[in-house]
């Protein structure tokens, strides 16, 4: 098992964990077993496809001309990260924050929150005490 | 009659926290005295996005009140500037980005919470690198600041509101945040100190997050003594942050004096790289020689030779963490909304396509990347394991030395607009505070002499600032070298030709 401070559950060896923001695994289950991820970091260059793909992911709207200048540029960070195949880190633990701490945790007690008045105040959408948003299922 | 004779926004926080306890000034008066000098300067340096001219009036008469009553702190009636990433309640905080440009927290950060309980007076926001990604504060949304010493050229960034602002008198302290460096070299580029402190000792609550394991937010000032001031106030545990260190905060202020007798300093010698200015080059070595003169001895030879990856080693972490933290901007709480779409997917893309700005979508996307299946093995795992060993070489270098000097800029000031296209150059600035961020450890940057501008037609003084790095909450340590060196030497005293 492949432990880490920063997650809330211990990945199975030979799994890629998944990037933060989707959903956890249920437990057994693996994204992308090690046989499939690519032995070099990347071919040279981004694609545009890939360009939108991550867009996609990250949800960020782009114009035509911003994929181009996006591509070429990104493609020129990720040559540099190449450096890091230098360095030898088969038996060196990944560090997620400098300190010492694991699972803080604060008690469970019920405390004043904030009146629904303030957390609706900066909303660009409020209706009756809601945040008014776009249908999530059509 | 004694205003004409000081200028009341150059004092320092220690001299004006005299002079008012002594009733000699008044909180008003010197309140007044920075907002006009704002008044006069800032149309050329842009350092502010929100001025809070009648909150600061209003916290200058309670600071008044508060010194009769016998009741102050050594902040109270202090007027400081905020960088406009914490968050203050009530006032516009926008990060320097659309789409937070009319977002007002309804709490106060931790250390906004501190310094308003201490009785200082906040003069406004301070402009910065759109949500802390860059190096000059041209990536603001709004406009660039320009630095007090030659107008054309960049403050530095992210912080390099508040580093304009402390220089130029329009505030005699300020806030900022340091993730890559974001606090040091604005600092030395504009010729003031400023200290990131451990990661953990200063509370991030409040702090609109960039990279949550990188971020910490610090002091700029004039003089070293009113950073160990202003931590005096800022640092200790938060419980609202998981992140803060459960640890003693000890006097910082008490802990200045004396000189360096027996300190051993390190120079890493991987920080003076090929084609760092000459000139910096120079006054580094000089500032380390005049440590040399206060009693310390120095080891010319300390390596840390995994400097060469702690770029690539940031930018893939410091993106990744970006990528979710700004993941909540989409539109649906607060800030900029895209309202035309077809659907929901549509508003939030577009609302983030027009709410951030270029290098922020770079960031996003680099970290999201670098997060992907398949990719994260090679990117992000690998990053951390890197962030290992570097951690491991500062920590035996700090074994056999209690701090290590070196430069925070490769280059003084650069030009507004010479790297703007060239986002890889920009990253190039950071490669001496990079480091210290993924290890964690506490740094300065304090004025440490000057450069001419070359090619400039008046041959303007730049400045240049000595980094001094420390061990994991030993800033007393970095701040005590720091007001040392400033003691033995006059630079923090010029002032820029505005």
């Amino acid at each position: 098992m492949v432990a880490d401070a920063s997650s809330q559950f211990n990945v199975p060896e030979g799994c890629v964990k998944p990037a933060r923001l989707s959903l956890y695994p249920l437990p057994g289950e693996c994204y992308n077993p090690a046989s499939l991820i690519p032995e070099d970091m990347r071919q040279l260059g981004l694609t545009r496809e890939e360009v939108l793909h991550i867009a996609r992911l990250a949800r960020v709207g782009l114009g035509e001309e911003d994929v181009a200048r996006f591509q070429e540029q990104l493609s020129e960070i990720l040559d540099h990260f190449d450096v890091l195949r230098q360095v030898d880190t088969e038996s060196v633990p990944p560090t997620s924050h400098t300190l010492d701490l694991q699972n803080v945790t604060s008690p469970d007690q019920v405390r004043d929150s904030f009146p629904r008045k303030e957390i609706l105040s900066n909303a660009p959408l409020p209706e009756e005490g809601f945040f008014r948003v776009r249908a999530v299922l059509e | 009659m004694e205003e004409e004779a000081l200028e009341l926004h150059y004092l320092t926080v220690h001299e004006a926290s005299r002079l008012l306890a002594q009733r000699e000034i008044t909180s008003c008066q010197l309140t007044e005295a920075v907002l006009e000098r704002i008044r006069q300067v800032d149309g050329r340096v842009r350092a502010y996005v929100t001025v809070t001219e009648d909150l600061a009036l209003q916290q200058a008469e309670e600071a008044d009140a508060r010194l009769a009553r016998g009741d102050a702190t050594p902040l109270t009636g202090i007027p400081v500037c905020i960088k406009d990433v914490i968050c203050t309640r009530g006032v516009r905080t926008t990060c320097s980005s659309r789409i937070l440009e009319n977002f007002v927290p309804p709490y106060d950060a931790h250390v906004t919470e501190r310094l308003r309980e201490a009785g200082a007076v906040m003069v406004g926001k301070s402009n910065m690198d759109e949500f802390a990604m860059g190096s000059s504060t041209e990536n603001s949304r709004f406009f660039p600041t320009h630095n007090p010493w030659d107008l054309e050229r960049v403050p530095g960034g992210s912080s390099g509101g508040s580093a304009a602002a402390v220089v130029a008198g329009e505030c005699l302290f300020a806030l900022g945040s340091d993730t890559g460096g974001s606090i040091r070299q604005p600092a030395s580029l504009c010729g003031v100190a400023g200290l990131k402190p451990t990661y953990g000792r200063v509370s991030r609550f409040g702090l609109v997050a960039f990279a949550s394991s990188l971020d910490q937010i610090g002091p700029l000032a004039r003089d070293v003594r009113d950073c160990a001031l202003a931590m005096d106030f800022i640092a200790g545990y938060d419980p609202r942050d998981s992140t803060s260190a459960p640890l003693e905060v000890p006097d910082f202020t008490a802990a200045l004096g004396g000189d360096l007798t027996g300190l051993r300093i390190g120079v890493p010698r991987e920080y003076f790289p090929e084609g760092m200015d000459a000139g910096v080059r120079q006054v580094i070595s000089e500032a380390v020689r005049v440590m040399e003169g206060l009693g310390a001895s120095v080891n010319w030879e300390v390596s840390l030779p995994s400097t060469r990856y702690a770029l690539a080693c940031y930018y893939i972490i410091a993106p990744s963490e970006a990528s979710a933290n700004l993941a909540r901007y989409d539109g649906v709480k607060y800030g900029f909304s895209y309202q035309e779409g077809e659907s929901m997917w549509e508003n939030m893309e577009k609302t983030r396509q027009h709410g951030f700005g270029d290098e922020v979508k770079r960031r996003i996307m680099l970290g999201t990347y670098a997060l992907s299946a398949g990719y994260y093995d090679a990117y992000y795992l690998k990053a951390q394991k890197v962030r290992t060993l570097i951690r491991r070489e500062f920590d035996a270098a700090l074994q056999s030395c209690d701090v290590l000097a070196c430069p925070v800029s490769p280059t003084p000031a650069f030009r507004l607009g010479e790297k703007v296209d060239d986002p890889f150059q920009m990253y190039l600035s950071d490669v001496c505070t990079l480091p210290i961020n993924i290890a964690g450890l506490p740094a300065i940057s304090v004025p440490a002499g000057f450069v001419l501008a070359g090619g400039g037609p008046k041959g303007q003084r730049l400045p240049v600032g000595l980094q001094l790095i420390g061990r994991p909450f030993d800033e007393a340590t970095v701040l005590r070298v720091a007001h040392a060196f400033q003691e033995a030497t006059a630079w923090h005293k010029a002032r820029p030709p505005l």
